[in-house]
């Protein structure tokens, strides 16, 4: 371990004691589940210091609706689609992307909402329809496009929207007020876009300090310590740890962008149900590149698995674990809840990183190995 | 001229015509194989090679390549094809005596991607020394558009001193790789359609023999090597804890990863150790043979940056487990499936 890390753990150890109780963090965004993961940090954490994963994982909080009019859209309506990898695996339904492209449907994994307009200006004949997944980090991204669609009068690209908001859903977690949370993690890349400001309303109205941190794994652990000296005086702060990238005001241009394109509207979580102005629509002006308008689709209500999950899991009220689903039916390999799809999911970072959490805890200190 | 008895060196793609078995597929053979692959066992065209075998034990494997794009920085189908059939033979113990090769090529691909693919294929040959003895050509119709799908068999030859395989593995054993690893797959998802993005990665791939030959000699007492191809470095660890029953410890600081790979899986929301490589090892010795190994290693070009990340350990349940750079600790398992960049 290098000094930076050790003191940063033997700071968190020390705040941890002092507080002397059971103290609840939720990390709002898939990026930091998974890093925190990755990087074995929950191991590495005071007992009394739990860390929950919160609606942060774009392709969880996606309605199955969404999905499946994506493989309706695919399916009769003979559309090309155009995803971020993590959507292929999600089931709705009638199946997953992955399982309709293997029926001979056209499904193309991309990594930005550009390549998928590259793919409608190569394929004039075909009908292309990106899925707009994704929060504050994405959405800028989908609106520039649309916008390009509209200057170049690319009329065969159309758009799914799916876009979220991230503030929203933490403000209703809070007056829901069923999780017992002593602070934020907050997410360093939305935070570029929305700027630190942005999470004023969750100190000021729910008195709980917010901290944005990076994913390396030092920003988190710094990101805990600081928000642990908040709760250790008692004072819901507002800061940021991750000062190089994120501004006080975000990104003008990108917000911008957003606003030209996109209105705000009540929107669907999957198995949280509808939050109000949570979610991002085309614009009127816009309306032409709505695939849902543009092809008539109905979105029905979702069907969730009655015994899954992933809608307490996203709000920190259960760990994986404690879903009767988890490893018994719902795997990575055939998931049952969209947690198991993302690699940010919840479910699929425990699963990979965390499934023998307790034979890990039990395992002897290692020693180093040298050549 | 009738275009049919055209030179094909007038026609500048695949045609289904190339694979009936008549003339194009003599022109076929004669003007873009032989001319690259020739050797005196392939020459006759008979159909099979015969070898001259000393006694002993053989080795034979097999493997069909496929990848999307055909060419990519560092290599190409048919360097993966070559390679990786020599380093299926060479992780056994073999020395590879002779491959095979079948190419199945979908009409519509232009002659010049082939020329240059067959070209590799045998560049890569001789650097592995070892030679083309028999092989088949098909052509079917245009399908995916990927263009061309490569077989290549290998028989090896086992020397009897040669004792390599998971039942030697034991604990305190040493786990070694003979460089960065990720390499590989994260340049395929670099030039991949939709996903591609700018960097100075470049494929591992490579023919390993020459570095296997050289530990297998050096007087080390190797007792494992598998190449970590598909399913990355945490895959062939996962093979060799759940076959053995025992755990592996690895350490990440000690894992050696380019900047540009870590950065790169960064971005795509990938982990470096189940990423693909198709020039890397994973070599397991006993812990006294520990330095010699790694100093075989590196002596070899393609060693250079060969490290010892790990060691294998009694602890039960049997798990692969990484100590992390931040001090954590966690579990290392193979991936699903098809690896996925992520979105935000």
């Amino acid at each position: 371990m290098t000094p930076g890390f050790r003191e940063l753990r033997d700071q968190l150890a020390r705040l941890c004691n002092k507080i002397s109780r059971q103290v609840q963090i939720m990390e709002v965004c898939g990026t930091h589940t998974t890093s925190a993961y990755r990087n074995g940090l929950h191991a590495m954490l005071p007992e009394n210091l739990r860390l929950v994963s919160g609606p942060g994982c774009p392709v969880c909080v996606t309605p199955q609706r969404h999905i499946d009019a994506a493989i309706e859209l695919a399916a009769e309506n003979d559309v090309m689609i155009a995803t971020y990898g993590d959507m292929m695996r999600v089931p709705g339904r009638l199946g997953s992307l992955e399982k309709l492209r293997a029926r001979g449907a056209r499904v193309h994994v991309v990594s930005s909402a550009r390549s998928a307009l590259q793919i409608a200006r190569d394929e004039p004949a075909a009908s292309v329809a990106f899925l707009g997944i994704g929060f504050e980090t994405t959405a800028p991204a989908t609106a520039a496009t649309v916008l390009e669609a509209e200057r170049d009068g690319i009329e065969n690209f159309s758009v799914l929207m799916c876009h979220k908001l991230v503030v929203p859903a933490m403000l209703a977690l809070l007056e829901a007020g069923d999780v017992p949370l002593d602070g934020f993690l907050c997410p360093g890349h939305v935070s570029v876009i929305t700027g630190a400001e942005a999470y004023r309303p969750v100190v000021q109205r729910h008195a709980k300090p917010c901290v944005i941190a990076g994913f390396e794994p030092q920003q988190i652990l710094l990101g805990l310590v600081h928000l642990l000296q908040c709760v250790q005086s008692g004072r819901a702060r507002l800061e940021n740890v991750y000062r190089a990238v994120v501004g006080d005001m975000g990104n003008r241009a990108a917000l911008d962008l957003m606003q030209r394109v996109f209105v705000t509207a009540d929107t669907p979580w999957r198995a949280i149900g509808v939050i109000p102005q949570s979610g991002l629509e085309l614009a009127p002006g816009y309306h032409r590149f709505d695939a849902v308008r543009r092809f008539s689709l109905t979105l029905g209500e979702d069907e969730d698995h009655p015994a899954c999950l992933c809608g307490q899991v996203i709000q920190g009220k259960a760990e994986p674990a404690e879903c009767p689903l988890f490893d018994h039916g719902c795997t990575p390999l055939s998931p049952i809840g969209p947690c198991m799809v993302s690699s940010e999911g919840t479910c699929a970072a425990w699963y990979k990183y965390n499934r023998s959490a307790k034979a890990l805890r039990d395992l002897p200190q290692s020693q180093e190995v040298s050549g | 001229m009738n275009p049919v008895k055209a030179p094909l060196d007038t026609v500048d793609r695949i045609m289904l015509a190339h694979g009936g078995g008549g003339e194009l597929t003599g022109q076929l053979i004669q003007q873009h194989l032989l001319s690259q692959l020739n050797n005196e066992r392939l020459a006759p065209l008979t159909d099979g090679a015969v070898l001259p075998w000393r006694a002993g034990e053989l080795v034979f494997t097999t493997d069909s390549y496929v990848v999307t794009p055909l060419e990519f920085p560092g290599g190409d189908i048919g360097r993966i094809a070559v390679a990786g059939t020599v380093n299926d033979l060479s992780v056994m113990g073999a020395t590879p005596v002779a491959l095979s090769l079948g190419l199945i090529i979908e009409e519509g691909l232009p002659v010049d991607v082939l020329d240059r693919i067959v070209a590799s294929i045998a560049a890569t040959a001789r650097e592995a020394n070892v030679e083309i003895v028999t092989g088949d050509t098909k052509v079917i119709e245009r399908r995916s558009g990927d263009g061309l799908f490569v077989n290549t068999a290998g028989v090896g030859c086992l020397p009897p001193t040669v004792h390599v395989g998971l039942e030697h593995v034991e604990p305190c054993d040493v786990v070694l790789v003979n460089g960065c690893i990720a390499d590989h797959g994260l340049t395929i998802m670099s030039v991949r359609h939709g996903i591609e993005f700018d960097s100075d990665l470049r494929s591992d791939a490579a023919p390993l023999n020459g570095l296997i030959e050289q530990l297998l000699t050096g007087g080390v007492r190797v007792k494992f090597i598998r190449d970590a191809t598909r399913g990355g470095l945490a895959g062939v660890l996962a093979d060799i804890s759940e076959h053995r029953q025992l755990s592996i410890e690895i350490i990440e600081a000690q894992i050696p990863v380019s900047p540009t790979a870590r950065h790169a899986a960064e971005m795509l929301g990938l982990d470096p150790l189940t990423v693909a490589n198709e020039g890397k090892i994973v070599c397991v010795v006993a812990q006294d043979h520990a330095t010699s190994a790694l100093e075989a290693m590196r002596r070899h070009p393609l060693g250079r940056k060969a490290a010892v990340i790990g060691r294998v350990t009694d602890t039960q349940p049997p798990l692969v487990e990484l100590n992390t750079r931040a001090g954590g600790r966690r579990i290392v398992q193979r991936p699903y499936g098809e690896e996925l960049p992520r979105i935000c």
